[in-house]
C-alpha cells in the first residue's frame, strides 16, 4: 500500500522510515514523502493511481494541508484516496474544516505511532 | 418781689426749652453726654432761687435776670467746650455780644431794674444790634449745620458704600477661600486619580505584554509541538531499535549488517533528539524573554537575527489563529550590519508588534478577495551613516491620513473591540524613542502599502 506523507519538517521522513521499518521491510507499506503541498500535488499528478493514503500536515508554508486536501478531492476522484490530516492544533475548527473538506481521519501532534499503525493496518485490503 | 418771682417763672421754662433746643441743635447727647445730663437740671437753680427768696422773704427784683445770665454763662461754657463744632462756634460768636450786653445791662441798671436815662438810648440801640447779631449768627449756624448734615449724609452714604464694598469683599474673599478649598480638594482628587491612572497604565502595559505573549503563545504552541513530536517519537523508536538490536545479538545467526544499520540509526536519532530538544528550548527561552519585565540591560544585538526571528514568530502566531492565512515573506538583510547595544526583548516586542500589524493588514486586504492579490510582508535592514534602519513594509490596506496621526497614541486602535488594546504602537514608539534614542516613523498609501521605519543610532548614548 502506497502512502504519501506531506510535511514541511524533513525529519518526518526519517521518523516514518524508522517507525514503519518492519512494515517497509516486509513490503506491507511503502512510503513517499513530499515537503510541501505543491510538491505533493506534483507527485500525485505523476503517480496518481498508486497512492492510496495521504498523510498531511496542515500548517505548512505556501499551500496548507487543507488546501491540498481540497485540491486532491477535486482532482483525483479515482481511485478513492484516503486523506489523514496531522496537525499540531487539535482544535475543533480545524477538525471540522478538515472533515467538511472530505478528510477521512484527523490526528494531532505529537503523533502516536501505535495508533497510526493500527489505523493504517485496518485500511489494508 | 412778686415781679421778680413771676420773672423767674417765665425765664426758667424758657431757659429749659432753649437749652433743650441748643442741646438738640448741637447734638450734645453725643458730644458732651455728661454736660448734657447736667443741662437737663438747668431749672434747678431757678427753683432753688425761688425757694431761697421765699424762705428768707428776700426781695431781689432782678432775680430773673441773674438766673438768665447764669443760664447764658452755662451756655457759653458749653459752647466753648464744643467750639470745634463749627455751628457751635457760630452760636458762640453770636452769643458773646448778647452776654456782654446782658452783663452791661445788669451793671448799669439800678437795683430795681430801671435803666438810667443817659444809657437808655445807647442800650436800646445796642439791644437791637445785639439781637440782630445773634439772629444772624444763629442763621449762619443753622446753614452750617445743614451743610454739615449734608456732608455727613454724603459721608455716611460713602461709609455705607464702603461698608457694602467691604462686605462684598469679605463675601468675595469667603467665596475665593471656599473655591480654593474646593480646588485644592479637586486637585488632590485629581492627583489621586492620576496615581491610579499611572498604576492602571503600568498594569495595561503589562497586560499588553501578556496579550502579545498570548499571540505568541499560539505560534509557539505550534512551533513547540513539532520538535516535541520528533523528540518523543525518535526516543521511542530508538528504544524499540535497541531491543531489536539486543534480540539480534542474542540470535545464533547474527546479521552484522542489520546491527550496524540499527546502531547508525540510533546514533542519528539521538542527534535528532538533541537537535529538536535544543529547538524547543530556544523557543521557550524566546517566550520567557518576551514576557519578562524589561530589565533595561543593553546587549550587543544583531537586528537581522532579531527581525528574522520575530517575523517568523509573528507569522506563525497569526497562522495559529487563522489556518487559511498565507503570505509571502521577503527579507533583505544588510550583510555586516553592526551590532547595536539594545534591550533585545524590548526591540523584539516592537518588531513583533509591527510584523503582527503588517500581517493583520495584508490579511484584511486578502479577505476582500481582490483577484491576484499576493499578501506580502517585507523586512529590510540597512546602515545609513551612524544609524541602522529597519523597514517593515506590507502591501495591505494602508493607513488613511486621518488615522495615521493617531496611531502612536495610547489606546488608539482600529481593530474591533477586544482584538487590540491600542497600546502596541504607543509602547513601540516609547521603546524606540525613549528607550533607544531612535525614531519610529510611518509612511503609507491607502489601499497600497504601509511602511514603518525604525532608525536607531549605532552608538547608543548612555
Amino acid at each position: 500500500m502506497q502512502i504519501l506523507v506531506v510535511d514541511d519538517e524533513t525529519d518526518v521522513k526519517d521518523l516514518f522510515q524508522q517507525r514503519f521499518r518492519r512494515e517497509i521491510r516486509s513490503g506491507e507499506l511503502s512510503f513517499s514523502f513530499a515537503f510541501s503541498g505543491e510538491e505533493a500535488l506534483t507527485f500525485l499528478r505523476a503517480h496518481h493511481s498508486e497512492v492510496l493514503i495521504i498523510l498531511s500536515d496542515i500548517n505548512m508554508p505556501g499551500m496548507s494541508g487543507l488546501e491540498l486536501l481540497g485540491h486532491v478531492k477535486e482532482e483525483f476522484e479515482m481511485p478513492p484516496t484516503t486523506m489523514m490530516m496531522i496537525t499540531a492544533y487539535g482544535d475543533d475548527e480545524s477538525y471540522k474544516k478538515a472533515m467538511s473538506l472530505g478528510a477521512n481521519d484527523f490526528l494531532t501532534k505529537p503523533v502516536d505511532f501505535a495508533v497510526l499503525k493500527d489505523k493504517l493496518l485496518h485500511l489494508l485490503p | 418781689m412778686a415781679h421778680s418771682i413771676i420773672d423767674l417763672l417765665f425765664v426758667a421754662p424758657a431757659a429749659v426749652l432753649l437749652t433743650r433746643l441748643l442741646s438738640k441743635a448741637l447734638e450734645l447727647p453725643q458730644r458732651l453726654p455728661r454736660w448734657n445730663q447736667a443741662l437737663n437740671y438747668i431749672w434747678v437753680p431757678a427753683v432753688l432761687l425761688y425757694f431761697l427768696t421765699a424762705l428768707f422773704k428776700l426781695s431781689i427784683p432782678l432775680l430773673g435776670d441773674y438766673y438768665w445770665l447764669l443760664v447764658l454763662l452755662v451756655w457759653l461754657a458749653v459752647l466753648l467746650k464744643v467750639r470745634y463744632y463749627r455751628p457751635a462756634r457760630m452760636v458762640l460768636f453770636g452769643l458773646v455780644p448778647f452776654v456782654l450786653y446782658k452783663v452791661l445791662e445788669l451793671v448799669l441798671e439800678d437795683p430795681r431794674g430801671k435803666m438810667p436815662k443817659i444809657y437808655d438810648d445807647f442800650m436800646d440801640t445796642s439791644q437791637g444790634f445785639v439781637i440782630i447779631w445773634v439772629v444772624a449768627f444763629l442763621l449762619i449756624a443753622r446753614g452750617q449745620k445743614k451743610q454739615l448734615e449734608k456732608e455727613r449724609l454724603v459721608r455716611e452714604e460713602e461709609e455705607r458704600a464702603k461698608r457694602l464694598i467691604e462686605a462684598q469683599n469679605a463675601e468675595l474673599e469667603r467665596l475665593v477661600a471656599e473655591r480654593t478649598v474646593a480646588l485644592t480638594h479637586q486637585a488632590e482628587e485629581l492627583r489621586g486619580a492620576l496615581a491610579e491612572l499611572r498604576a492602571a497604565q503600568a498594569q495595561l502595559v503589562q497586560s499588553e505584554k501578556m496579550a502579545s505573549l498570548g499571540e505568541l503563545t499560539a505560534g509557539i504552541a505550534h512551533e513547540i509541538q513539532n520538535p516535541l513530536n520528533f523528540v518523543n517519537n525518535f526516543a521511542d523508536v530508538s528504544v524499540e531499535m535497541l531491543s531489536e538490536l539486543r534480540e539480534e545479538q542474542n540470535r545464533a545467526q547474527r546479521d552484522p549488517e542489520l546491527e550496524a544499520e540499527l546502531l547508525d540509526d540510533i546514533a542519528q536519532n539521538l542527534q535528532k533528539i538533541h537537535h529538536h530538544g535544543q529547538r524547543a528550548a530556544s523557543i521557550v527561552k524566546g517566550m520567557l524573554e518576551h514576557s519578562r519585565a524589561s530589565t533595561g540591560d543593553r546587549q550587543p544585538t544583531d537586528l537581522n537575527r532579531l527581525a528574522d526571528e520575530y517575523l517568523r514568530l509573528a507569522y506563525q502566531g497569526l497562522r495559529a489563529k487563522d489556518k487559511s492565512f498565507n503570505a509571502t515573506l521577503n527579507t533583505d538583510f544588510a550583510p555586516n550590519l553592526p551590532l547595536i547595544a539594545a534591550v533585545g526583548p524590548d526591540l523584539g516586542r516592537v518588531l513583533l508588534n509591527l510584523f503582527s500589524n503588517a500581517f493583520y493588514a495584508v490579511r484584511q486586504r486578502q479577505l476582500r478577495g481582490e483577484a491576484g492579490y499576493a499578501p506580502t510582508v517585507a523586512v529590510h535592514t540597512h546602515q545609513a551613516g551612524d544609524q541602522v534602519e529597519v523597514r517593515i513594509r506590507d502591501n495591505g490596506m494602508g493607513i488613511p491620513e486621518t488615522v495615521r496621526q493617531k496611531i502612536f497614541q495610547p489606546f488608539f486602535t482600529t481593530k474591533p473591540s477586544g482584538e487590540g488594546t491600542g497600546l502596541g504602537l504607543s509602547l513601540s514608539y516609547d521603546i524606540v524613542t525613549q528607550g533607544h534614542a531612535g525614531t519610529l516613523t510611518v509612511d503609507s498609501q491607502e489601499g497600497k502599502y504601509t511602511e514603518f521605519l525604525i532608525r536607531l543610532p549605532i552608538n547608543q548614548a548612555g
